[in-house]
């Protein structure tokens, strides 16, 4: 046996509480992905695929086995103006197509809160953006796309076929998707109009979701260190396309420079320094201050309604670049249930007010609106999802991960379902819980695909077992 | 129990002495252990009484240089990756007074020296890799003078410790840490003939305190800390004196 030793590499999950060594391969075109699975066919190695490597957890890393990184296969392969249908490689970036595309009036239909997912990752993962009540996961907006399988053929794949709904959603577990055709979303302007409400409590931030669902857009940040009668508090924002006509000069904003990120803050803290600006911030004492501080200066939004670019309102996860840094030498992850609406307000009120209790306050806490789709391993519910980030040190790791495991139990409990692209500690009893007979279905599926379980990932054994 | 920072881990010279205990040590705080060692009969013994699972252990002669990396590699795929390094296979034989025997001399070099350097040379390229990793290698007091006792031991510790002390300088960069333990006696069945030794510990008690240290430095420290000061003392102790002397 040699192993192809000079491709050794660490591979960190996102939130960096997990790494291994791979044996990273960056193919550029279907014959080098071929060569990468040849090659760990005969040494024996199991493969894990990796896009732009966001997910929080292990959903990319196969341990001393083979990473085919799909990052650098970003050709455009075609693009209608008039249609808004584009054909993309994987390794394209959320962040490359909408600046390939808003020129001419066009938007990625679901976006995820950073630009820096490749479109093979959103597929695998079926990512949600903050319009998910409305517009779905990404995979409702994909025409078609060709899979190739471990054996080297392809198949091309569309709405019709069941192993559609398998591939999007599965997490690489099926083969390699090559080439994504997808429906973009026609705009009008390049800006939003986004409103904001001042929620004082769980009750009140689950009636403004209710009253508002009939923007496009809705999103909240939720104090999650508030306890009480205050628990719950947060600012909601509701936001909305501009119908044509409503934004008198749309060329103004729809180019990358109208669109771009200001790379300094204030004008003159380099972005790229930030993140150690914000580590000092990043302890349970300064993140109750950060938080108690974010909800004052939310109750003077209040009320307001302001227009906001798309990619600012967007990506906030990209407003300060490596932002996971502040939580160094730790590491963080993020807990993201879903819960049914009508169990919603009670479990996600149980779910803070637990880990506060268990001294794991969430220090950051978003809550989305969701709604049910047809993939099979779905993480979408008729509900609410909440996602806590929390520090993971050293000496927490064993205790955090028990807590995780009892929240677990409460969102089961609740009818709720959860994420892997943000998961890091389910176990395998919590999937079969929520996934029931999907399991199943999916493992019929990777048999007749990947027959000698090629493609496994530190995930997958985590949730799904030896395959 | 506190857990230490590694989770897999291989000791290399693990059926005897210092590397069993360590092994067991390792074991007992919850690691996942491959023992490599020489002798099948005593890797059965010591892989049953750790309650190891015979994936575990690897019978392996460490002189066998040109399959080192090889097997390495094996063992680091079946324990799925790799956090710590421990190298303690040892060669402590008698030697006479009078004796200058180039074999016997070189056996204990390429025990000591030349296959620590090729199992830490193959753990070395891997950690800077993954930018993160521990190696672990026994050094000993021995190594610190040039003594009349075994000339051929204590040139190969005093090399095997210039070596490591350059994979630190090398490594420190990319976050792996290199420990050199300097144990004094320890009652192990390499130094059951000399008996009773003055300051002499049992083989657990040296394991638990190398293993200690090197979850907090990365550098040369001796077991127990005392023999530092002795040693300091016997180093400035002038040649013109020290070779009139019987240490």
């Amino acid at each position: 046996m040699s192993l192809p030793r000079a491709r050794l590499e660490r591979v960190e999950a996102w939130g960096m509480s997990t790494w291994s060594t791979s044996y990273v391969f960056r193919p550029v075109d279907k014959q080098g992905i071929l060569e990468a699975i040849d090659e760990a066919g005969r040494t024996g190695l199991k493969i894990a695929l990796k896009g732009g490597g966001n997910s929080y957890g292990d959903a990319f890393q196969s341990p001393e086995g083979v990473v085919i990184d799909l990052s650098r296969m970003t050709r455009i392969l075609s693009y209608d103006r008039q249609t808004g249908v584009i054909r993309c490689e994987p390794g394209v970036t959320i962040e490359a197509l909408w600046e390939h595309v808003i020129g001419d009036g066009w938007w990625p239909p679901v976006v995820s809160g950073t630009s820096k997912v490749t479109l093979g990752g959103a597929l695998a993962a079926n990512i949600h953006g903050k319009n998910n009540f409305h517009a779905g996961p990404i995979g409702e907006h994909v025409r078609s796309f060709r899979l190739l399988k471990v054996d080297g053929t392809s198949v091309e794949c569309n709405q019709d076929d069941d192993l559609f709904y398998a591939v999007i959603g599965g997490f690489g577990l099926l083969g390699v998707i090559t080439e994504i055709e997808l429906q973009l979303k026609r705009i009008h302007s390049g800006k939003l109009r986004v409103e904001a409400f001042a929620s004082g409590n769980w009750d009140e931030t689950i009636r403004i979701f209710a009253e508002q669902e009939n923007h496009d857009y809705l999103v909240a940040w939720i104090d999650g260190f508030a306890q009480g009668q205050c628990a719950g508090r947060g600012l909601i924002h509701a936001a909305d396309y501009l119908d044509e006509g409503e934004d008198p000069h749309p060329e103004e904003t729809l180019s990358v420079r109208a669109q771009e990120l200001p790379d300094t803050a204030m004008g003159w803290i380099p972005k790229s320094k930030m993140h150690s600006l914000m580590s000092p911030f990043v302890s349970r004492f300064g993140m109750r201050f950060t938080n108690a501080l974010k909800f004052r200066s939310a109750k003077k939004e209040h009320g307001k309604v302001i227009l906001q670019r798309f990619a600012e309102f967007n990506f906030l996860l990209d407003s300060v670049p490596n932002w996971k840094f502040a939580y160094k030498p730790g590491a963080l992850i993020q807990y993201q249930a879903f819960i049914p609406k009508e169990n919603a307000q009670i479990t996600l009120a149980d779910i803070t007010e637990y880990a506060r209790d268990r001294k794991h306050p969430p220090f950051l806490a978003v809550m989305k609106r969701h709604r049910p789709d047809k993939f099979l391993l779905s993480h979408a519910v008729d509900g609410y999802s909440l996602a806590l980030d929390f520090p993971v040190g050293r000496r927490n790791r064993e205790d955090l991960w028990a807590l995780t495991a009892e929240l677990d139990r409460l969102v089961l409990a609740a009818g709720g379902r959860f994420y892997f692209a943000k998961d890091s500690t389910m176990r395998q009893t919590t999937a079969d819980a929520y996934l029931g007979e999907a399991v199943q279905r999916f493992m019929d599926i990777k048999r007749q695909l990947d027959p000698e379980n090629l493609l496994q990932t530190s995930l997958s054994r985590r949730i799904f077992g030896d395959l | 129990m506190e857990r230490y920072p590694w989770q897999k881990a291989i000791v290399v010279g693990a059926t005897g002495g210092i590397g069993a205990e360590i092994a067991r040590n390792l074991k007992a705080h919850g690691c996942d252990v491959a023992i490599v060692g020489r002798d099948q009969t005593k890797l059965d013994s010591l892989t049953a009484g750790l309650a190891l699972g015979a994936d575990r252990s690897f019978a392996y002669d460490v002189l066998d240089f040109q399959n080192t990396q090889d097997a390495f590699d094996a063992i680091v795929q079946k324990l799925g990756g790799l956090d710590l390094l421990v190298f303690s296979a040892g060669l402590l034989p008698p030697v006479g007074e009078t004796e200058y025997d180039i074999e016997k001399d070189r056996a204990t070099i390429d025990t000591n020296l030349t296959a620590g350097m090729a199992w830490c040379n193959a753990a070395a390229k891997r950690f800077e890799r993954a930018k993160a990793g521990c190696i672990i290698g026994i050094g000993s007091p021995s190594g610190d003078r040039g003594r009349r006792g075994n000339p051929a031991y204590g040139a190969s510790k005093a090399g095997f410790e210039n070596y490591l002390e350059s994979l630190r300088n090398r490594l420190g960069r990319h976050n792996v840490s290199v420990v050199t333990a300097k144990p004094g006696p320890v009652r192990t069945p390499m130094t059951a003939r000399f008996g009773a030794l003055p300051g002499m510990i049992e083989a657990d008690v040296a394991a638990a305190e190398v293993l200690r240290k090197s979850t907090r430095f990365s550098r040369t420290f001796y077991v127990p800390g005392k023999w530092w000061l002795a040693s300091k003392i016997v180093q400035a102790i002038p040649s013109r004196i020290f070779r009139r002397m019987k240490i």
